[in-house]
């Protein structure tokens, strides 16, 4: 068991609502990201593309390309000299440079830098590939079945069938029970498939970066990225460079949800500046983004329920199958993990499917797997409730997962905010609201491991006893002030005397990408653990000073006083008069904590919907959104508020119009935000945030991550709602227009 | 390519330069000009992260020239507050969270702005509909909408 952190306390900066320390430098436009940046001498980087889905690349020549005026270097996968040493990263080098194949339309197979934008079009323009075409394969389903066209031969784990193709790679299972008993006992069971469309986590900065690579091996770079620490270590891994040669620093980034936790243009920024001598800025035209960098997953998905008439369910089993597009990944595992981890089941059994398609590789988008995984499951227990009569908040109550729950995926949950979740809908006005004609209300579940990994916080006592707070973790939704927040806190000073950095690669110790929803979990205990050893250090300076046993020094409010009278009088310390008198009482006084962080706390939502179906053009209008989850303990409840807005909005984009189109040449066919439509306000209502606060045993403020479950019920909330509008059962997302116009006609 | 060389008033100050014929007016200002508060999220019109105003009527700067400048007032994200007093809209964006990573709101911004020039009192529908050339793919709109309307309130009350 995870060590318990967290002791119940009174807070005085954490739950307040400060302003954001990066906001002004956000309004006024000074912010830099990405593409913010320039450096003297600079060259445009810009990466050539295949036009082919699947296609065996005979020769590239460059030789005119070279020729050409203002280009300084051209290079292709020939030019990445160093083997790496494991398949992961084997596999990343080849996603961002083609070697024998390429495996999607987008795919990198040369780039070139040059002196202007329009010297390295022509640049990109004038390199001939002569590619070998060979036959594509784009839907799941399609590519598991044997005679489907491979992309990767020899990659299928030994438990994948022989009868199935070698694009699938893993089959994973989990479960307790049995299944075919528990279904004896149901009174009712519902089995049906689903189908999901790859989406796009559609940040609105497109990928940047800014390399600079000597013959020696010392580089800097200047990347959006979720995790510098990741950049660098995967560039050195895929060059073959001393990780501590190369300095990354992170830019302001401009969204990720997940999308940004890999390289894509870095590894060839430092080649084409090692190769030119010159620094190489790139930047991903939207085009790109959407054909070459990490969109999700497409699904299919079989899931079986068998309920009592009271609405017990008795056994539940699941088929999450998922194309990563053309690289193994596991949101197919993911799936099969937590589609059903919001209950309480006895007989259980999941398995996932992980394989291969041409299409991009598939990045992690805000729970990664679980949404698609959710949309089924909670699709099916209304259907369940609905046939049974019983009310659908109810039928989820009497099943679910609460401390001590065997989770379908193994572990046994600690205390947990699933219940309150649920209870807080029941008992919120907008379940119990009028609703018109074509309308209908839709609740569903959603949940999420959560995750904490390596960190590290330096956190500095300055001479005037201010405070400077160095973080490793690119800030991407309000993090400095959230670490601000805990800093002041456990310090007992205003949250305005602290001021929190993210740090370069070079000035702290290895950190986890942001992504698990872990920063304000991880980066935060950590926070907290650095502001005690500091504490702890400026106790035993007053300690000294005093001329007492530094046990007889407590600090509080910000200052050391002695503990109680038997220690002594003394006026207080505060961290001004300590700091100021450092240089005397033993040096500079700084806290520093470095820790794989455990005890993340897993995180359950439930989302309410109200939706009006248009019956001639079978437009799906949402009316009314709520929000329920569990946040721990919110540390700025804005912007926890703000994560549950945004990825309940994410997820209303994926229920209804937000798509992947390919055409039968297996090229993308909408990659742009005109015909890849997400949501605009235009679109929606106000979405009611409510934070439910269930404390989280492994962090000292019982904080829990926040920022992926929100977009894990929304698919099946808007779905519920849909049917409980339209009399129909939608069963494959998007639920566009003219898929609910055919559904409404019996089609 | 020769370049052309243009005249403008940008942000309240006199600026030439000079640009090539395909240049957009977003490459002008990221690029040439250093003004990177305009950002490119799409090059199509289709994000609003790059709008500015040109002679007060609100643009995406991707779908212009830069040589169409030439003799027009643009004003730009750099431009909107007065010294160290930021415009009502942009202390109302740090007042209500409306902003999660910050890239679309110098693009939300001009775009408010734009609009409680035409109409002081926009309705939530209205604000809504005005908006949604503008995409933010954080927030979800909600602290964004009530930001506006709230800077609206506030103008018109101390106006």
């Amino acid at each position: 068991m995870t060590k318990v952190e967290y002791t119940p306390r009174e807070f005085k900066v954490v739950g307040t609502r400060p302003l954001r320390p990066d906001g002004i430098d956000k309004v006024t436009g000074r912010a830099r990201y990405g593409a913010d940046i320039s450096a003297p001498g600079m060259l445009v980087g810009m990466v050539l593309r295949s036009p082919h889905a699947h296609a065996r690349i005979k020769s590239i020549d460059t030789s005119a390309a070279e020729a050409l005026p203002g280009v300084k270097a051209v290079v292709t996968r020939a030019d990445f000299t160093h083997q790496p040493e494991d398949n992961a990263t084997a596999d990343i080098l080849d996603n961002c440079m083609a070697g024998e194949k390429v495996l999607y339309d987008g795919h990198a197979v040369a780039a070139v830098a040059a002196t202007s934008r329009n010297a390295a079009i022509a640049a990109v323009a004038a390199i001939k590939v002569d590619y070998d075409v060979l036959p594509h394969v784009m839907d799941v389903d399609d590519a598991m079945k044997l005679g489907a066209p491979v992309l990767l031969k020899g990659r299928k784990q030994e438990t994948v069938p022989a009868e199935m193709s070698d694009n699938v790679l893993t089959r994973n299972q989990y479960g307790h029970g049995d299944p075919e008993e528990g279904f004896k006992q149901a009174d009712l069971i519902i089995e049906r498939t689903f189908k999901t469309a790859a989406t796009h986590q559609g940040y609105i900065e497109p990928h940047a970066c800014l390399a600079t690579l000597g013959a020696d091996g010392q580089g800097d770079m200047w990347v959006c990225t979720q995790g510098h620490y990741m950049v660098r270590n995967t560039c050195a891994a895929i060059l073959g460079l001393d990780a501590g040669r190369l300095r990354v620093t992170a830019s302001e980034i401009g969204g990720g949800f997940g999308g940004k936790t890999t390289v894509f243009l870095e590894p060839t920024a430092l080649v084409l500046s090692r190769k030119s001598g010159r620094p190489v800025k790139m930047t991903m035209t939207r085009d790109e983004v959407f054909r070459a960098s990490g969109p999700t997953a497409s699904t299919s998905i079989d899931i079986k329920i068998g309920m009592t008439k009271d609405g017990k369910i008795t056994a539940a089993t699941g088929d999450y199958r998922y194309q990563n597009g053309a690289y193994e990944a596991m949101n197919g595992t993911l799936g099969a993990m937590t589609g059903f981890a919001p209950y309480d089941l006895e007989h259980v059994r999941t398995t996932g499917w992980d394989v291969v398609t041409n299409r991009p590789k598939a990045a992690a988008y805000r729970a990664p797997g679980a949404p698609m995984a959710a949309f089924a499951v909670e699709s099916v227990i209304d259907e369940l409730a609905g046939e049974l009569g019983l009310d659908p908040i109810d039928v989820r109550l009497k099943n679910a997962a609460r401390e001590g729950t065997r989770a379908a995926y193994g572990p046994t949950y600690p205390a947990i905010g699933l219940e309150a979740t649920l209870e807080a809908a029941k008992a919120h006005p907008h379940w119990s609201a009028p609703l018109g004609k074509n309308q209908g209300r839709g609740v569903a579940c959603g949940f999420w491991f959560n995750f904490g990994g390596d960190t590290c916080v330096s956190l500095m006592i300055n001479p005037d006893g201010t405070v400077s707070l160095s973080e490793g973790n690119p800030d991407i939704g309000g993090s400095r002030a959230s670490m601000s927040m805990m800093a002041a806190e456990e310090l007992g000073v205003p949250m305005e005397q602290v001021r929190t950095i993210v740090a370069d690669t070079a000035s702290l110790g290895q950190n986890e990408v942001t992504d698990g929803s872990r920063v304000t979990f991880a980066v935060g205990l950590a926070t907290i653990k650095a502001a005690r050893h500091a504490i702890e250090i400026m106790k035993e300076r007053a300690a000294m000073t005093w001329g007492i046993d530094v046990d007889a020094v407590e600090w509080v409010d910000g200052a050391a006083q002695p503990a109680g009278p038997n220690a002594g009088k003394f006026p207080p310390m505060s961290i001004g008069e300590i700091a100021a008198i450092a240089a005397n009482t033993g040096g500079p006084i700084a806290g520093h904590h470095e820790v794989n962080a455990e005890g993340a706390g897993v995180s359950f939502g439930t989302h309410i919907a109200d939706t009006e179906v248009d019956p001639e053009t079978g437009a799906v209008k949402i009316l009314r959104y709520t929000v329920f989850q569990d946040a721990g303990k919110a540390v700025h409840p804005s912007y926890v508020e703000g994560q549950f807005q945004g990825g309940a909005v994410q997820g209303i984009g994926w229920a209804l119009n937000e798509e992947y189109v390919y055409g039968e040449d297996g090229r993308l066919q909408n990659p742009g935000f005109l015909d890849y439509r997400i949501p605009v306000a235009s679109d929606l209502p106000m979405i009611d945030p409510v934070i439910l606060e269930i404390p989280n045993p492994g962090h000292p403020y019982g904080v829990r991550g926040v920022g992926e479950t929100g977009i894990v019920p929304p698919l099946a909330t808007v779905a519920n709602a849909v049917s409980r509008a339209a009399g129909i059962r939608l069963t494959s997302l998007p639920m566009s227009p003219p898929k609910v116009l055919a559904a409404l006609k019996g089609g | 390519m020769s370049h052309i060389h243009v005249k403008t008033t940008i942000n309240g100050d006199a600026v030439e330069f000079l640009c090539q014929a395909d240049e957009t007016l977003l490459d002008v200002l990221r690029d040439r000009l250093d003004l990177t508060g305009s950002k490119e999220g799409c090059a199509s019109g289709d994000c609003g992260a790059c709008s500015v105003t040109l002679d007060g009527r609100l643009v995406c700067s991707c779908l212009m020239l830069g040589a169409e400048a030439e003799g027009s007032k643009i004003e730009t994200i750099e431009g909107m507050a007065e010294g160290e007093t930021l415009h009502p809209l942009q202390q109302a964006f740090l007042d209500h969270a409306a902003l999660q990573c910050g890239v679309c709101t110098p693009g939300f911004l001009i775009a408010a702005k734009a609009l409680l020039e035409k109409n002081p009192d926009p309705s939530e529908e209205e604000t809504r509909y005005w908006l949604a050339g503008n995409l933010c793919r954080c927030t979800g709109y909600d602290k964004i909408i009530r930001a506006v309307l709230a800077a609206a309130k506030n103008m018109r009350e101390t106006a």
